[in-house]
């Protein structure tokens, strides 16, 4: 099985590498698909891997020494349980789809060999994240998605919007790792190994506080790479990159990053309720918070991101409350209509030729059937209604709140089910319904390649059947890892009410949406004047407010030290010093006339210098040694 | 009266000083050689003094050599002057500027 | 008593010799007194004891070094007094007394004149030349026969250089003759300094 396990995780490096060797030159298909093939083998040894531990088996490995200095013994181990299997299923899947796709989607992109470095060197990252069978190998994952993150936001890097996001990102990112990376340095110096093992069962040991702050800082970690709020600008930011990259990077894996670090150190987060009630607080609130900046955006991609922002919320809810199983359940049916949903927008974007405004937009839905269903398809997974997958994951995490009686948060999140399913279809209704409004910038919009569709098509189908189907044997598998908890509403009445509540709360807002945008779009100006409207098109006005607070008296105090400590002293020291040699060499050049009378003179002045030297130091070498005596 | 050791290095010294004067101070190349030899020769008083009264012979040795790298440098530096004044007409150093910076 | 007059009479004669050969301007003057204070100084050795030194002395300073010179200088013009072109004189002096004073003061201060062994003693049995001739033709066999070697070479770059266009003869030639020549032979050198 450790063959398996090493396919698993070396194909997609194998992947980046061969097409790093093609990364200057022009485009060659050959990237793409041998990129894409080691996936599949990836994805396949993963699914080997996944029967085997749904026999209740685990494969843990250690490849090499990694670091041994004194106590430190970290070795490069890698672990394979009932829920990195789970992850390894989803990157593994939701990649390869993404890179098929890719290879129609970045078809005429002079990049087109290094996007496929970058993207098979992304998912490399990931699964060394997720396999990691300790903490600093899995912060190593941790930073080198964030790398590829970096380098994909910012892949189209002529773009200086491009640039921005992707600096904004990594550096959001950095300050989170900080606290991620003290996190493992307390985990360290408490416990002396950095093992999950180890650590899982050693921690109950240590005093509350200690927990508490190892908690604190390593759920700091996961807000920055699942930008919770306050971290959460450079997500939206980050829809600079292209879609594909959206799609696996900022929707289905690098942003789980967060909630797979809460749910594998749940045995922690289990002994701090507390802190996980913040973290639900938290989640139900960026919940909420991001679905309503999604409601007014005009941006397509953008209207995605904060919708997978408002979808990590549900989850940061879920794993705050101790339910890290639904919360790992979520994450996965998540990524796979998330993925389909972004996937969908890039066939979009593609046929109106990278207009992103949805106003613009319009009676998509003859030219791009089958887009148009699976988009649909996974707007309606979105918005959980039954049968398909969001309702068996994102319900479960309302009726976790429920049973858990927090039920602030069970209102908050009920809203936002709405919210969730009313901005979803108006994007639908927007972009696919009504009049053609692209026609007017004369677009002539096309459905995407085939094998494009087809790419697509697997996730269309797990977005239908993942809760269906997948319930109840992942249930049964992830539980031998992670708490057992069912959730169950014992009063069968107040369950039905609950569950056909909000199944048609959830389709009466989606009626709206398709009543109010289906047709002839009216622009409300009283409504878009009005401060709500303001307030959530700006994003509650905290680009701004960071802009403010933090850019602004940085860019000053940079300006402030380029103008006066650089110019004025650093510069001003080396030109000084070169001047001063330049100056010595016209001053005495004229020394060098090429008179042999006199340099003979000059060479006397020399002896009779170091005579003079040679005095000084005799008489100063007999006073020191006098004085010595 | 006893002479000293330092009686001839002051000798030297004074016989060396008078060789750099002439160094500095010719403009005639075969002047400039005879002022060299001067420096030579204050040198050799002095080795041959340090010898004397040590007791020790390397310093005429030193001597010895110094003559034998005078004569070649005669030798030589006299061929030069004579091959400088055919091409020229002039020994004056201040004409060899052909090694201005 | 006999020795301090000798050293302060040479040292008296040898200082005047070699001060009218930086001073003079006349070439003939200065090869003269420089020939008598190489002899004056043959006399310091002798005085050392350094017998054999003040033998080569004479025989290598005087005898070849000096007539080397005196047949250098018949290829130059010899009785026309040598103009020379001072500058700053005041330095030239200042310089020298200054390393004049700095060597006496090293040389006269009793750093040097300890911890010095004998590596090569004096042998008082033995007569001056005989112990230079030990002592040369064992110790120091390798830098004579360099010495000897460098001679060599000295001696065929001497010819070499001093002996091209020997058949012509200066003297001989008419002035016209001596005119065209350097005048032919300056040519290239002004091309070479055109460059």
């Amino acid at each position: 099985m450790e063959i398996y396990l090493y396919i698993a995780l070396f194909a997609p490096l194998a992947g980046s590498l061969f097409s790093a060797l093609f990364g200057a030159s022009p485009k060659t298909s050959v990237t793409g698909i041998v990129a894409s093939g080691l996936l599949f083998i990836s994805f396949v040894s993963s699914a080997i891997l996944l029967n085997y531990v749904m026999m209740g088996h685990t494969v843990h490995v250690e490849m090499m020494t990694w670091i041994a200095a004194g106590d430190l013994y970290i070795p490069f181990g890698f672990v394979v349980d009932q829920v990195s299997v789970v992850m390894m299923m989803v990157v593994s899947v939701v990649s390869t789809v993404v890179h098929i796709y890719s290879v129609g989607y970045m078809d005429h992109d002079k990049g087109f060999n290094r996007f496929f470095s970058y993207l098979s060197a992304f998912v490399f990252s990931m699964m060394v994240l997720v396999m990691s069978d300790n903490f600093l190998g899995l912060f190593i994952g941790w930073e080198g998605v964030g790398l590829c993150s970096w380098l994909l936001i910012g892949f189209w890097y002529h773009k200086e919007s491009a640039t921005w996001a992707a600096n904004e990102a990594f550096i959001m990112n950095r300050i989170a790792d900080l606290a991620m990376l003290i996190g493992i340095f307390i985990v360290y110096w408490n416990i002396g190994s950095l093992q999950y093992d180890v650590v899982f069962s050693q921690i109950a040991n240590l005093p509350m506080p200690i927990i508490t702050w190892i908690g604190i800082f390593l759920f700091i970690g996961a807000m920055g790479k699942s930008a919770q709020f306050p971290l959460h600008t450079w997500l939206a930011d980050a829809m600079e990159g292209p879609t594909p990259v959206s799609a696996l990077i900022h929707a289905a894996t690098m942003v789980t990053a967060g909630v797979y670090l809460v749910v594998r150190a749940n045995p922690i987060y289990s002994l701090i309720p507390e802190v996980g009630t913040v973290i639900a607080s938290l989640g139900a609130f960026v919940a909420m918070f991001a679905a309503t900046m999604a409601l007014v955006n005009r941006d397509m991609k953008r209207i995605i991101a904060y919708s997978t922002l408002s979808q990590l919320g549900y989850m940061f809810v879920a794993a705050g409350l101790g339910a890290y199983w639904v919360a790992l359940f979520h994450l996965m049916a998540h990524a796979f209509f998330k993925a389909l949903l972004f996937l969908g927008a890039g066939n979009v974007m593609h046929a109106m030729h990278d207009e992103l405004d949805p106003f613009k937009m319009g009676g998509l839905k003859k030219p791009m059937k089958w887009t148009w269903i699976l988009m649909t398809l996974a707007s309606v997974a979105l918005a959980g209604i039954y049968p398909l997958a969001g309702f068996f994951s994102k319900d479960l995490i309302l009726e976790v709140a429920f049973v858990e009686q927090h039920y602030v948060l069970y209102t908050v999140l009920l809203l936002t089910a709405g919210l969730t399913a009313f901005y979803s279809f108006r994007l639908v209704a927007l972009i696919f319904n009504g009049d053609e409004r692209h026609l007017e910038h004369g677009i002539h919009p096309h459905e995407a390649y085939n094998f494009m569709l087809y790419a697509m098509a697997p996730l269309g189908l797990l977005a239908v059947i993942a809760g269906m189907v997948f319930k109840t044997p992942y249930y049964e598998m992830v539980t031998h890892l992670l708490p057992a908890l069912e959730y169950h509403i014992h009063n069968h009445t107040t369950f039905w009410i609950m569950t056909i509540g909000t199944q048609l709360f959830v389709i009466a807002a989606i009626a709206y949406a398709y009543k109010k945008y289906a047709k002839a779009v009216k622009v409300d100006k009283k409504v878009e004047s009005g401060f709500f409207y303001q307030l959530l098109y700006n994003q509650y006005y905290i680009p701004k407010l960071y802009d403010e607070l933090f850019s602004k008296p940085y860019r000053e105090l940079s300006r402030i030290a380029w103008k006066q400590i650089d110019l004025k002293i650093v510069d001003a020291t080396v030109d000084g010093i070169a001047n001063v040699i330049y100056r010595t060499g016209e001053k005495t050049h004229t020394m060098q006339n090429g008179n042999l009378s006199s340099m003979l003179r000059w060479m006397v002045i020399g002896l009779v210098v170091l005579l003079v030297l040679a005095v000084a130091f005799t008489v100063g070498y007999n006073a020191v040694t006098m004085r010595a005596m | 009266m006893e002479i000293t050791l330092a009686h001839y290095l002051v000798l030297s010294g004074v016989l060396f000083s008078i060789g750099l004067i002439g160094v500095m101070r010719r403009k005639n190349l075969l002047m400039l050689f005879f002022a060299t030899e001067i420096l030579l020769n204050a040198t050799n008083i002095g080795f041959a003094a340090i010898a004397h009264y040590h007791g020790d012979l390397t310093g005429q040795m030193f001597a010895f050599f110094v003559i034998a790298i005078a004569a070649s440098e005669v030798a030589v530096g006299l061929g030069l002057l004579i091959v400088w004044y055919k091409r020229t007409g002039k020994i004056d150093l201040d004409i060899m500027t052909s090694m201005r910076g | 008593m006999f020795e301090a007059i000798a050293f302060y009479l040479f040292a008296a004669l040898t200082i005047a010799m070699f001060t009218i050969t930086v001073m003079t301007s006349q070439a003939l003057y200065a090869l003269t007194a420089m020939a008598a204070g190489m002899i004056f100084i043959s006399a310091f050795f002798f005085i050392l004891g350094a017998d054999f030194l003040g033998v080569i002395q004479i025989i290598v300073y005087t005898g070849a070094v000096m007539a080397l010179y005196a047949f250098g200088m018949m290829f130059f013009d010899t009785t026309r007094t040598v103009v020379e072109k001072r500058d700053n004189p005041r330095v030239i002096f200042i310089l020298g007394v200054l390393a004049a004073t700095l060597v006496v003061f090293i040389l006269v201060s009793p750093i040097i004149s300890t911890h010095i062994e004998a590596n090569y003693p004096i042998n008082a049995a033995m007569g001056n030349s005989e112990t230079i001739g030990l002592i040369l033709f064992t110790k120091f066999l390798v830098p004579f026969e360099i010495a000897a070697v460098m001679l060599l070479v000295a001696m065929i770059a001497g010819i070499v250089l001093a002996g091209k266009k020997m058949d012509k003869s200066l003297t001989l030639m008419a002035e016209e003759e001596i005119a065209l020549m350097s005048a032919t032979q300056a040519k290239p050198e002004t091309e070479e300094g055109a460059h």
